[in-house]
């Protein structure tokens, strides 16, 4: 069964079917990655390029990696845009791939957008690995396959996204597909952190981070960004631990069993305690392995379209 | 030389005439109005004008000429080019050039580039020394070389106490601040703030930001007794605001562009940078309420805030990409498709709101339709129905949204300064 587009930008109006087929088909390739030999000649004479306009290390050995399993040809593309030349190696880069004959491109870029913009412009498959303050879908995809691994489900599940909505590409995507699965979806942070009008997407908000964790099943907790947030967003980290950090005193007071997810990097002591992050309720590591998983699934679904 | 206008609809909203008559205009001033003889007709250049409207020559007093220092995007020239093809006599060039106009020579320069074109380039200097917000650009000197209003434009008066003083000295002068109203604390996003910035994961500018410097300019203004005008007002709040002040007797007037009450921020799902403007583009109920303060002269004009941009500088990321659109050659058709045709304006409300207001605001002479009057006019036809096609701009650039788009009514012809630009060409008279 194939997607019904041959881009992913984001899981905003994605159907059900597809990302049932996605996380099933990852589950295959979560079971080679167990093998002695983790490679699959699927992809074999399929040229992807990784364009990074914004440095993520993750992602893109994650994405990379997904790619060497699948024995596709990579080429690694990484441009920071530098204050000064903004836009001008966007522009450049946009013409050179052009005229590159690749098969499938996985962009990341600080301004939201980038992706559908390449999908006018190139005949490629365009996959988003991150766009500004919009989508992150294989985030999204890997968190609800790491929550279906551990709970054997999503439908019915409450999952509560933590931390700073506004500036977040995970939320966004975390928030369509899940609710696509049938979970319910609640956000919880200072209303500083909460982007306005997002209740519309019908998704309830906390303020009150106890409740929050009594009242969910899953805590997805998002990376403060310690440079942008602190004095701004919120007053300080050391308030924002206080009043918004998961920390295990809560856990065990209000809901010893909820499962805890962070895309990661984390920051101990800000938005996550360490008794926490490498404690008996998290899956921090798995979504690690998972990500190669998905990414794989993605991959294969959208290069074996045609 | 004479020109003969025969069978035109003439419309002049100050002497109230809307008529189907004739018109002579001999060595650039109307010498008679009613039926012509055929000895007003000997040696005359006739146009058979049956169906269009002959009205006083409009005015955009807010649009970027860039020249000097960006001619690579427009020069006066091309600025009054695009003005002309639009259906305008009558300009006010931003301050915002390279060096920026807040000193007599830049002024001097711009007004010696401008002579001899049939539109009239009228001048705007900067509030604040180099646009900087700190000290008092030379409002005097600049009056005196001309200026006919202060501004900052693309960034309002930076603090509350340089606009007090502006506008405690621009008194002197009887002149208005020009404020685009963006409160720089809170603005600079690219996106108006709601579920559709989130939605898209743009930036967040909050209407909130407009509204605040327009209640600190009334303030300020109420206190000082200074004159404030507010450009391109987007928002429904705003137009609440700037009502009950007026009926408070607050001395303010305001202005918004086509791209308000033509476009909603739903057209922001394609991530176009063309749809990048500041004040970025709102909600349909922002656009109703716009509407309605045009309608009800809460809103005194239509500006294009026409805003040339080299291609490079608009094929970029959209929260890179330079906010304004090119819109003097559409700012009239999408007046005439939007609000006369869609919302029935009368014909002679949009007129004035074109050709009276701007010049009453600005202390300028309104051009009048009678013998003795210079001729300054604009040609309307109404009713004709065409495709918008940036490659036909005069502008050097073709940052417009409105590309393709099919709009009824524009203007055929345009005369001033004893020029004519009808079919696409210049003549002396
Ligand atoms: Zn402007």
């Amino acid at each position: 069964m194939s997607l019904s587009s041959r881009h992913l930008i984001g899981l905003f109006g994605v159907p059900k079917d597809d990302i049932q087929n996605i996380l099933d088909t990852a589950v295959t390739f979560r079971e080679v990655l167990e093998r002695p030999i983790k490679r699959v000649p699927t992809l074999q004479g399929k040229t992807i390029v990784n364009l990074f306009f914004e440095s993520s290390t993750r992602t893109r050995i994650s994405f990379e990696l997904a790619q060497k399993r699948l024995s596709a040809d990579v080429i690694n593309f990484s441009a920071s845009t530098s204050s000064t030349k903004k836009g001008e190696t966007f522009k450049d880069t946009v013409r050179n791939i052009e005229a590159m004959k690749v098969d499938m491109i996985v962009v990341r870029h600080e301004s939201s957008g980038v992706p559908q913009f390449l999908t006018r412009i190139s005949k490629a498959n365009i996959i988003n690995a991150g766009d500004g303050r919009h989508e992150h879908p294989t985030q999204g995809l890997l968190d609800m396959f790491s929550i279906r691994e551990k709970l054997g489900k999503l439908d019915g599940l409450k999952v509560c996204i933590i931390g700073d909505i506004a500036h977040s590409r995970v939320a966004l995507s975390n928030i369509y597909g899940l609710k696509t699965m049938g979970a319910q979806v609640s956000l919880c942070g200072p209303p500083t952190m909460i982007p306005r009008g997002i209740e519309m997407l019908g998704v309830k908000i906390y303020h009150d981070i106890n409740k929050a964790i009594a009242e969910n099943d899953v805590l997805n907790i998002l990376r403060i960004q310690l440079e942008r947030d602190a004095g701004t967003t919120i007053p300080s980290l050391r308030e924002y631990h206080n009043y918004f950090g998961v920390t295990s005193e809560r856990l065990e007071k209000y809901n010893p069993n909820i499962l805890i997810l962070h895309p990661g990097p984390i920051n101990r002591g800000v938005e996550i305690s360490s008794e926490v992050a490498d404690g008996p309720y998290q899956i921090i590591l798995d979504q690690v392995t998972n990500g190669v998983a998905v990414r794989m699934a993605v991959l294969y679904l959208l290069g074996t379209m045609n | 030389m004479k020109t003969a206008f025969i069978n035109t609809i003439i419309l002049d909203p100050v002497s109230g005439i809307e008529n189907k008559s004739s018109l002579l205009v001999e060595n650039g001033v109307i010498s008679k109005v009613g039926e012509l003889t055929k000895d007003d007709l000997k040696d005359a250049k006739v146009y058979n004008l049956e169906g269009i409207y002959c009205v006083p020559g409009l005015m955009d007093m807010h649009v970027h000429l860039r020249e000097p220092g960006r001619e690579d995007e427009e020069t006066i020239k091309t600025g009054c080019n695009s003005a002309a093809a639009g259906g305008f006599t009558s300009v006010l060039a931003m301050p915002d050039t390279k060096p920026i106009a807040d000193n007599a020579e830049v002024l001097g320069f711009i007004r010696h580039k401008a002579q001899d074109h049939l539109v009239d380039v009228h001048l705007a200097g900067a509030v604040s020394f180099e646009r900087k917000g700190t000290a008092l650009a030379p409002l005097a000197e600049l009056h005196e070389a001309g200026a006919v209003a202060f501004t900052d434009d693309e960034k309002a008066v930076k603090t509350a106490s340089l606009l007090k003083n502006a506008l405690e000295y621009a008194i002197m002068f009887d002149l208005p601040v020009i404020e685009h109203c963006e409160e720089e604390s809170l603005g600079g996003g690219v996106a108006n703030e709601g579920f559709l910035s989130t939605l898209l994961g743009l930036p967040p500018n909050p209407s909130v930001a407009e509204e605040l410097i327009i209640v600190r300019d009334i303030l300020i203004s109420d206190y000082v007794g200074g004159k404030v005008h507010f450009s391109n007002i987007s928002t429904k709040r705003a137009v609440e605001i700037i009502r009950s002040a007026k009926e408070k007797g607050s001395k303010i007037t305001a202005d918004t562009s086509p791209h308000y009450f033509s476009l909603t921020e739903e057209a922001l799902k394609s991530y176009d940078t063309n749809l990048r403007v500041n004040p970025p583009l709102r909600s349909e109920e922002d656009l109703n309420a716009v509407i309605e303060g045009l309608r009800d002269g809460t809103i005194d004009c239509i500006t294009s805030d026409h805003s040339p941009h080299a291609i490079e500088e608009k094929e970029m990321e959209f929260i890179y990409a330079p906010d304004g659109i090119v819109g003097l050659e559409t700012e009239l058709a999408l007046t005439l498709t939007e609000l006369v045709h869609k919302r029935k304006i009368p014909l002679s409300k949009i007129i004035t709101l074109f050709a009276v207001n701007p010049r009453k605001i600005l202390n300028l002479p309104v051009p009048q339709i009678k013998v003795g009057e210079k001729a300054e006019l604009t040609l309307i036809d109404i009713s004709q129905i065409w495709t918008v096609n940036i490659k036909d701009f005069k502008s050097k650039c073709k940052n417009s949204p409105f590309d393709k788009k099919l709009l009824t009514g524009k203007s055929v012809g345009v005369m001033n300064n004893s020029k004519l630009f009808y079919g696409g060409n210049y003549s002396g008279l």
